[in-house]
């Protein structure tokens, strides 16, 4: 029987009830989410349940929505049932002022740099992650620059006096 | 010990050595480092650092109006740049909902599979080069230099190509750019064929790849391998098959895997997947040479908003004018939504993830880089090999450090 995005969740509400929650198919891929505490649970169940075997992990990141107070931090996991070829996203969200998120490397050993990324950029806090650190970020960084709080330069900007490369005359 | 022998305290204590391999080594071919610890010869311990050409391409894709991500993307895997540049098309037309005509979708199969061709090539012959034969590299490299002329015929630049566009092709390719790659489907099965008996049963490159660095296929599939990597280990992933895009459904091919997972097997699949997809190119053409009235002249679809239109028009008509100013200044406000396309990259799948808020730039992109994600398997896969085998094996798992950093 092929594994169709009703039967997913239809087996996620069974198990977890209404704390699976935002179910939609943007261009065909399942996409839901859960509380944040839950996401070791919800993982493991996608992983561990015989007919849904999401063993492959895709993708862990990171994204930002300043505007969803409390819920500012989200991790988007991509999972992959290689035997019937579908996929799953997955989120959680978590607040900026505290954003743990337990880790997933104990069920994939593949998240461990990816957590580590999300980290670096969003700062999230992978709760047991074995080398939380920064990866590819000098370490004595002390911000995550992926939050939007962090624009990239305004190329108008008229205030930087450079000899060689100065905007103040104009 | 005698006593007249007088050592630093600590030394007897203190078993093993530190190497640093990298940033700058030569056998890195990019900028990382592996902290290795040695006993002997043997590695105990591995660590890896990366960042070193961290270029902040996610966040910069956030203030970028499409067209302007695409050269980003060049600099990913650079050695195979224009897959990169035609997976990010596909991923921009996804959510925009775009068709393109099916001879465009032949002429994406054709640069694809040749950067493919390019890139294992490379990692192959680097692989000759780093276990002391070097001259399989230099004997192949006139080959990539072809089809480096293929892509400057088609796009204009060789390594950093930026070529196509959301839609199909700036332009059409020229009938030297057809020469030119039905010269390098004549030419090149003999220089492979000439490469692979150079290696492939060569009894000093056989003994340093054989079982260095294997991995089972479920310690690969658990740490997020993909591509030839994972193929080696006997797991026959292949998103051109999975999930095809560009009609690869319609091509008839192999997916070459291995059973051990180790250099050696990386590099027969390698080899093997070069031989396949000289054979998906000649498809290509022949589907190609197979189409008929306009549909064998067209090499872009019909979508103004994001396709500039012809010079010509732009300085004598209205409409193609305010395209092109729109377009070239970022004014076009693209659909809500969130994606998730992959294509097979010559290192496993490249994936981007795509979240637009309906405004003009990107909300959020992802790029899912293969060789970051195995990367972080190289510790486990030489701890307990010699120093040498640790050279093989990153030279095997073909890492790219622009990938890897983004």
């Amino acid at each position: 029987m092929a594994l169709t995005n009703e039967y997913i969740k239809e087996k996620l509400v069974e198990k977890f009830g209404d704390q699976v929650t935002d179910f939609e198919e943007p261009y065909g891929l399942l996409t839901f989410r859960s509380d944040k505490d839950l996401n070791l649970k919800v993982l493991n169940f996608l992983v561990e349940e015989d007919t849904l075997q999401f063993r492959f992990l895709t993708d862990i990141c990171g994204v930002h929505y300043p505007d969803h107070k409390g819920q500012e931090i989200a991790v988007v996991y991509h999972l992959h049932n290689l035997k019937e070829n579908v996929r799953v996203r997955y989120k959680v969200f978590a607040s900026v002022a505290q954003p743990d998120v337990y880790t997933a490397t104990g069920l994939f050993a593949g998240a461990n740099w990816m957590e580590r990324e999300t980290y670096d950029f969003y700062g999230v806090n992978f709760v047991g992650h074995p080398n939380l650190k920064r990866i590819l970020n000098v370490e004595e960084m002390d911000y995550f620059p992926m939050r939007k709080e962090y624009p990239l330069e305004d190329q108008s900007r008229i205030d930087k006096d450079d000899e060689m490369f100065g905007r103040a005359g104009f | 010990m005698s006593d007249n022998v007088l050592l630093p305290s600590g030394s007897i204590e203190k078993q093993t050595t530190t190497l640093n391999l990298g940033p700058t080594h030569p056998a890195t071919h990019g900028v990382f480092q592996n902290i290795i610890e040695l006993d002997g010869e043997k590695i105990v311990a591995a660590d890896s650092t990366v960042g070193y050409i961290h270029r902040a391409f996610e966040k910069i894709a956030e203030r970028r109006p499409l067209y302007q991500i695409t050269p980003l993307t060049d600099r990913l895997n650079y050695c195979s740049a224009p897959i990169n540049n035609m997976g990010w098309h596909l991923t921009c037309e996804k959510l925009l909902n775009v068709q393109v005509p099916r001879r465009v979708d032949y002429l994406r199969v054709i640069i694809m599979e040749l950067a493919r061709i390019t890139d294992h090539l490379i990692c192959n012959s680097i692989m000759g080069v780093d276990s002391g034969a070097y001259t399989g590299f230099l004997y192949v490299m006139q080959y990539r230099e072809l089809v480096y002329e293929i892509y400057e015929e088609i796009c204009g630049s060789r390594l950093t190509t930026n070529i196509g566009r959301i839609g199909g092709f700036e332009r059409d390719f020229t009938n030297t750019a057809f020469e030119k790659i039905e010269r390098f489907l004549k030419e090149y099965p003999a220089v492979l064929k000439e490469f692979e008996n150079l290696f492939t049963r060569n009894r000093i490159f056989m003994e340093r790849a054989i079982g260095a660095g294997p991995i089972s296929a479920e310690r690969a599939l658990n740490y997020g391998f993909t591509g030839p990597n994972l193929r080696a280990a006997g797991v026959d992933y292949d998103v051109r098959v999975v999930a095809p895009y560009s009609r690869y459904e319609e091509f008839d091919f192999e997916v070459p895997v291995g059973s051990t997972g180790d250099s050696y097997d990386r590099f027969l699949v390698r080899n093997g997947e070069m031989w396949q997809s000289l054979s998906i190119i000649e498809q290509a053409m022949q589907k190609l040479n197979d189409l008929k009235g306009e549909e064998a002249t067209v090499y872009h679809a019909d979508v103004p908003e994001y396709y500039l239109p012809p010079k010509k028009d732009v300085y004598t008509k209205m409409e193609a004018l305010i395209w092109h100013f729109k377009i070239i200044m970022g004014e076009i406000n693209m659909p809500a939504g969130e994606v998730y396309h992959s294509v097979e990259g010559a290192n496993g799948e490249l994936g981007f993830y795509f979240i637009s808020d309906g405004g003009r730039t990107p909300y959020r992109v992802h790029f899912r880089r293969p060789c970051f994600i195995y990367y972080q398997a190289y510790a486990e896969m030489v701890k307990g090999a010699m120093l040498s085998d640790a050279i093989v094996v990153m030279s095997s798992m073909n890492l790219i450090a622009g990938e890897m950093d983004a």
